[in-house]
């Protein structure tokens, strides 16, 4: 493997690794809310985040580059604050991915807290827990494996990514070019040796991802 | 696709009305996009034939043929993949061709920001795009370009890679690069440049970007094919051509 090629590995790593910690962060109280909430907002707010799903990457990275480029609000936002623009930035790639990202953190995480009901928190109140105290000591543990699949598919969903960092990334080596964005260079410029390398990891990846998986939902059942 | 509705029209008329009408399925780099959709409309105007044009990046194409993809001619934007495609018998060798010779412009959406002599080059700014090398010929000679001003290694970290030619000229389209290396055809539209402001860079300074035409191997429509080479070679097409900017050798 080149140089070049190991440090697509590493960034896209690093890129995979920052997504997954900012979208547990995100996801917790999302995925809390929309577990418990009776509100009418939940449908609309389900639906949006969930749109990734449907959405074809190019509709997102298509419009994160209009809206992060400096005539769009948060580019505007971004430069009157000093940070100069996102697109062809790391941390551009990492709002990409978080949006992109956020349905496959989320659902594991809400259908967690929803399998496991209003009780346990109740009989915690009635040992006088605080929220905080019932929600880390209790709640948390118990969607455990919610947690846990919503770690790997976040972080396996970001690796996989191509469409969002095509559109926005302009293929920087060490800053945007992630190893999907280099098997679609190697395969372009017909240098397959290459391309097979990186294009074989990838699949052994995404197959000890999946089987992980696998291994964890059965564990879950005995 | 752009075509108009009266072309469209007149079009569906010929093959109503011709039954030896064919069509050439070409796969054309996409610096070509514009010029090729004018010349099919002419050519199907002329002949009867009609053109279905599938637009991309030379390197892409080649993958697609060499495993078989459905193609008549390809038009690329380099002259080393038509070579390689003959020599690997792809294609027929001996029907391969220069029909247009590219010219690279440095161009910025703003007007008023490029100046006459490429200066801005050395000046302040924040994101310059270029295609990848690696993937386009336009990219080559943006990369030669610098290297000639000796700027090549002064600009990384502010060079943007495009994976087309059309992307490339995207990201300074919505503002996100400052300005571009592009291909002239690119930035003229009905024979005018569009908003914006340009240098047109020297010949001296890049490689000549030779856009050669073949006919390949798995060609279903021959007759229909060697029409639309010939009509490519001929003065309506190469008036066409000229006037989006290109050289002929």
């Amino acid at each position: 493997m080149t140089p070049e090629d190991l440090l697509a590995v590493w960034l896209t790593l690093k890129l995979a690794g920052t997504t997954t910690l900012i979208l547990l962060i995100l996801a917790t109280p999302l995925a809390w809310w929309l577990a418990r909430t009776r509100s009418l907002w939940k449908g609309p707010v389900a639906a949006l985040v969930n749109l990734p799903l449907v959405l074809p990457p190019t509709v997102l990275g298509f419009y994160l580059l209009l809206v992060m480029g400096p005539h769009g609000p948060v580019g505007r936002l971004t430069e009157s604050l000093g940070l100069g623009r996102l697109p062809f930035t790391f941390w551009g790639l990492v709002v990409g991915s978080v949006l992109f990202s956020l349905p496959f953190a989320v659902l594991p995480i809400q259908n967690a807290f929803a399998a496991m009901g209003e009780r346990p928190m109740e009989v915690a109140a009635t040992l006088r827990a605080g929220f905080r105290d019932r929600f880390f000591s209790v709640a948390v543990p118990l969607a455990r494996p919610g947690f846990l699949t919503a770690i790997v598919l976040a972080f396996a969903h970001t690796v996989g990514e191509f469409g969002v960092v095509l559109m926005l990334g302009g293929n920087i080596p060490g800053e945007t070019q992630v190893v999907s964005v280099a098997i679609y260079n190697h395969v372009e410029a017909m240098d397959y040796g290459a391309a097979h390398l990186l294009a074989g990891g990838m699949v052994a990846f995404s197959f000890m991802v999946l089987l992980s998986l696998n291994l964890l939902a059965r564990r879950r059942q005995t | 696709m752009k075509f108009t509705p009266l072309g469209c029209l007149a079009g569906l008329c010929l093959l109503a009305f011709r039954v030896d009408a064919g069509e050439v399925r070409a796969a054309v780099a996409a610096n070509f996009t514009v010029p090729v959709q004018k010349i099919a409309e002419q050519f199907q105007a002329d002949t009867g034939h009609s053109v279905k044009a599938s637009y991309g990046s030379t390197g892409k194409f080649y993958s697609q043929i060499r495993n078989g993809a459905p193609f008549d001619v390809l038009l690329a934007a380099d002259d080393t993949t038509p070579d390689r495609i003959g020599k690997e018998g792809l294609g027929d060798a001996a029907s391969r061709f220069t029909y247009a010779i590219g010219k690279l412009v440095l161009w910025s959406k703003k007007p008023g920001y490029v100046d006459a002599r490429g200066e801005i080059l050395r000046g302040k700014f924040d994101k310059l795009a270029i295609a990848n090398p690696r993937l386009a010929p336009y990219g080559v000679a943006a990369q030669e370009t610098l290297e000639s001003l000796g700027l090549w290694s002064g600009l990384q970290g502010r060079i943007v890679m495009g994976e087309s030619i059309s992307q490339t000229q995207q990201f300074a389209d919505t503002g996100n690069a400052d300005m571009a290396f592009v291909a002239l055809s690119q930035t003229l539209k009905d024979g005018k440049t569009i908003e914006g402001s340009q240098w047109v860079v020297p010949r001296h300074l890049y490689n000549p970007i030779r856009q050669d035409a073949i006919v390949l191997t798995s060609v279903q429509d021959s007759e229909a094919t060697e029409a639309f080479m010939k009509y490519l070679k001929g003065a309506k097409a190469i008036a066409i051509i000229r006037s989006f900017g290109y050289d002929l050798p």
